[in-house]
């Protein structure tokens, strides 16, 4: 076990090596230092002494991959690429173009964002599972047919409009919500609470059919027949034997989101004014500010590996026949 | 009345708009510690039958007629609860693929106890006691309980099924081909223990099966199913001593053994007829050698033919005789008729000589994944096959003989050793050479069903191989396909159409085809009739016995069917853990064994009494 986690931390390396070059030269490519600073100062100031200083003052006087002015290891090491890139791996984020420390700004935006994915995570795989246990139960019959349809509708209608519809509807209409904003404290749940409702409503088609199908494969295996065989009543069927072999395939795309839970998400803290790391880095996106972008590709890339090592740790949990080693 | 009792049962299953009858008016019972056999081949209706019993029949099937009662109480009548107390309890069933009939994230104890909770009201440390109790009636260790079943061999598994089925202490038990998945080593220590316990339990047992030798070791009475019906329904004694049915009598001609060495073994021509078609007469009249006018207007009844045997044809009426008798009549029946031996010109030459051929797996182990030791999956083996010659290879499953065949067809590295085909070296061929050479040996797999790309025309797989490996321009390829369709006994509109058309004969038949399409030396035959019926794989055998005679090929048959190997093989090589452990000519070997294992193998196999 313990081999098998060493390996996979040194299996990491070349993986973030390789996402942060890329990053970087894609941003590159588009964007040159000069750009940047045209954005950020504004058309009016721009006059070519302004970049240059808003260059240094920010870091980015310095060549991409390789400096020719430096001596010895600083031609590698004095450039745009360790300064700016390579740092993240002592998780250096630095501060963002604006000056602010994207560190400080991650911990204090991550708790909202976890305030609503958590809960959207753990109602929506409740309500998901059960779901599509009940189709399953139920099936064959005109109940399970009329759920299908019902969740082929749901997954049909724009996310958005979920967004939209439940601002109207319970914000604007039933007045239960504000419809949007955030107050951190313990008034928080009156914010948090539509957002969670939304999510949740806004995926249930899609992941219900798919766990649905998921128990259906199972159920039509050998070992249900025997289950059955046995004399067992058709809940025990499920909960103990379906549930209990479909939770592998179920926990490959469940746990690996977990470590990115406290990222956020972009269209609903967007949406509903939550100053949390999704909103975070949409706004960065459109404010071209390459620092927090890369921060946030960073950290997504660390957390999705962090998420694939703990799905397989899961899987010894579910799964005897699961060593790691 | 004591035991199961079964009338007039019939299932439906609507599929696609039509209506489908897979088990149509089956009567048949079982006394209170008899074991009845329901013999018969794939698609027959056996295990839909069993499965209505339980009733557990699949989604979209129901029992449109008939009456089950067990001990005299009405099965069918019961509300689903009760039927829950039966299930599992007083009736029980094992399957035939223990890989895949345990649930795999549960132990054998946990499975077990299920069982004892629902129907014995066990818990906690008396149910496991009492479970400990049942694996070691089945043979097993106690320690097993704890185990999982990934843990377990194929026949463990098929033992803690057992124990967990006995978990209701039943008065019937139903067993669906309970040891086709296993060995034959295996198979025989799992029937032995079935037999004990239902005698030990004056338990009735339903043996399902397509064996004849495994129904004549263990049935007391025999029933046989054909296209949803049974035709036959006898004590064991008598129906082995003379069967009735024109079906019967044809399955018992279609094996192969030793003694029909050389003869065109038996066939049964044409397909049973489809489960949703409207049969006028008698189901089995088109394929049937005593067929006459009545068999095709009138459906046959069930006649007592002697005392106590029963069989659903027009000649077993005692009036009845058919216009011309002659063709029951031994003195009359035609020779079998023999299939010419190769020619002898050219036979001494030889085309596969493989010495001291080793392939080690390595194991790695720790952080830096380091070799710390070899599996020697085969390890210095030397065999050679002349022109015109059957090799058999047995041994049971992990012995290596498929491992050995990829290392000769160099589809996987040997470790060590030499392989020769027509005289050449293959272990120093690369690229070109080595290409060229694989037209002078092919293999045919054991599954038609997955070994045909699904998304090829037959057409297009026949061709592959010819396009890569001979200078045959396309027009002379598309003759040769032909040919070779004609060869194999297929039709000429087959190139067109897709695998999932065929049976499993059929695509078995485009299998031979494609290995021949590019006139190979060598074929390797990996256990080619396994997934086959009886009657498929006589048609199969016969048209391997007649290529050889017709090409001179050299035949590596790998197999774990004995009979099989001494209608087939001249000779007879015996692998056991990657090693082969007696060779001979096959009259020799299989009559007189030397070896320990072989002598083992033999004595296994099932059909010699009890």
């Amino acid at each position: 076990m313990l081999d098998y986690l060493i390996r996979r931390v040194l299996y990491a390396i070349p993986i973030l090596l390789g996402v942060n070059l890329l990053t970087f030269a894609l941003f590159f490519m588009v964007n040159t230092p000069d750009d940047m600073a045209r954005i950020h100062l504004g058309a009016k100031h721009v006059t070519a002494e302004a970049i240059t200083r808003w260059k240094s003052e920010h870091g980015y006087d310095r060549p991409l991959f390789f400096n020719e002015q430096a001596a010895g290891v600083a031609k590698a090491a004095d450039t745009l690429f360790v300064e700016k890139s390579l740092k993240l791996f002592a998780l250096d984020f630095g501060a963002a173009d604006d000056g602010r420390d994207i560190a400080r700004e991650i911990k204090t935006r991550m708790w909202p964002s976890l305030a609503i994915a958590l809960p959207t995570f753990l109602i929506g795989l409740l309500a998901y599972i059960s779901f599509a246990l009940l189709l399953v139960f139920f099936r064959g019959t005109r109940l399970d047919t009329a759920g299908v349809v019902l969740c082929v509708a749901l997954m049909s209608i724009s996310g958005l409009f979920y967004v939209i519809g439940g601002q109207y509807l319970m914000g604007k209409l039933w007045h239960w919500f504000p419809i949007s904003g955030y107050q951190p404290g313990l008034d928080a749940w009156k914010f948090l609470l539509m957002p969670v409702l939304v999510s949740v409503v806004a995926s249930i088609g899609d992941s219900a059919r798919f766990y649905r199908a998921l128990f259906f494969e199972e159920i039509a295996k050998d070992y249900v027949r025997t289950a059955r065989a046995k004399g067992l009543s058709e809940l025990r069927v499920l909960f103990r034997h379906v549930l209990g072999n479909a939770m592998i395939p179920i926990l490959t795309g469940v746990v690996v989101v977990i470590p990115r839970l406290f990222m956020g998400s972009l269209i609903i803290e967007s949406f509903f004014g939550i100053p949390g790391l999704g909103s975070y880095t949409i706004d960065a996106i459109q404010a071209q500010d390459f620092a927090i972008v890369r921060s946030m590709v960073f950290l997504g890339s660390l957390l999705y590996i962090l998420g694939l090592v703990l799905t397989d740790l899961s899987y010894t949990l579910v799964d005897p026949r699961v060593r790691l080693e | 009345m004591k035991g199961l009792s079964v009338e007039n049962l019939s299932v439906e299953i609507a599929a696609g708009g039509r209506l489908l009858k897979p088990v149509d008016d089956v009567s048949f019972s079982i006394g209170a510690d008899e074991c009845v056999a329901l013999l018969g081949e794939s698609g027959c209706g056996k295990s839909i039958t069993a499965l209505a019993l339980m009733r557990l029949l699949p989604e979209g099937a129901r029992v449109a007629a008939g009456r089950v009662s067990l001990q005299g109480e009405a099965l069918f009548d019961l509300p689903e609860a009760a039927m829950g107390e039966v299930r599992g309890g007083r009736l029980a069933m094992i399957f035939q693929e223990p890989q895949t009939s345990l649930n795999p994230v549960m132990t054998v104890a946990e499975q077990i106890n299920e069982a004892l909770a629902a129907h014995r009201k066990l818990r906690g440390d008396a149910a496991l006691a009492e479970a400990g109790r049942l694996l070691e009636a089945v043979g097993l260790e106690r320690d097993r309980l704890t185990a999982y079943p990934f843990q377990l061999s194929g026949g463990q598994r098929q033992r803690a099924l057992i124990a967990m089925m006995l978990a209701g202490e039943p008065e019937v038990l139903i067993a669906d081909e309970p040891t086709t998945a296993l060995d034959v080593t295996v198979q025989a220590q799992i029937l032995a223990l079935l037999r004990d316990l239902q005698r030990q339990r004056g338990m009735g047992l339903l043996l399902i099966t397509h064996d004849l030798d495994v129904a004549k070791d263990m049935a007391d009475r025999v029933a046989v199913m054909y296209a949803g019906q049974i035709v036959e329904w006898a004590s064991r004694d008598s129906l082995y001593a003379q069967p009735r049915h024109p079906y019967t009598e044809k399955l018992f001609a279609v094996l192969p053994r030793l003694e029909r060495r050389g003869e065109r073994l038996d066939s049964l021509p044409g397909r049973v007829p489809p489960p949703d078609a409207r049969v006028a007469g008698c189901r089995f009249a088109e394929r049937c050698p005593a067929v006459f006018a009545r068999c095709r207007e009138e459906a046959p009844a069930f006649h007592e033919a002697a005392p106590g045997h029963f069989a659903r044809c027009h000649l077993a009426e005692p009036q009845t005789s058919r216009p011309d008798a002659a063709w029951r009549n031994p003195g009359s029946a035609r020779e079998p008729s023999r299939i010419p031996p190769a020619p002898a010109s050219g036979l001494q030459s030889e085309v596969l000589s493989v010495r001291d051929l080793a392939v080690h797996f390595p194991v790695r182990k720790g952080l830096l994944r380091r070799t710390v030791d070899h599996f020697k999956a085969v390890d210095g083996v030397s065999l050679a096959i002349k022109a015109g010659e059957t090799l058999a290879l047995v041994g049971e499953s992990g012995c290596g003989k498929s491992t050995l065949a990829r290392a000769i067809l160099r589809l996987l590295e040997p470790t060590r050793g030499e392989v020769r085909v027509a005289g050449e070296a293959i272990g120093g061929l690369s690229g070109e050479a080595l290409r060229r050479k694989r037209a002078e040996m092919q293999i045919v797999f054991q599954d038609p069903f997955s070994s045909l790309n699904p998304r090829m025309r037959i057409g297009e797989i026949l061709e592959e191989g010819m396009a890569a490996l001979l200078p045959l321009a396309a027009p002379a390829r598309r003759a040769r396909i032909t040919q070779l369709l004609d060869q194999v006994g297929l039709p000429l509109d087959a190139a067109g159409r897709y695998p999932h058309e065929f049976s499993g004969g059929q695509r078995q038949r485009v299998a031979i085809a494609r290995a021949l399409a590019v006139q190979p030396k060598l074929l390797i035959l990996d256990e080619p009739t396994s997934a086959l019926d009886v009657s498929v794989q006589a048609q199969i055998l016969n048209l391997l016995a007649e290529l050889q005679a017709e090409y001179g090929l050299a035949y590596l048959f790998i197999t774990h069917n004995l009979p099989v190997v001494g209608y087939l093989a001249q000779r007879v090589a015996v692998m056991r853990a990657g090693r082969i452990v007696e060779e001979g000519a096959a009259e020799t070997l299989l009559t007189a064994p030397r070896h320990e294992y072989t002598r083992l193998l033999l004595d296994s196999a099932p059909g010699r009494g009890r």
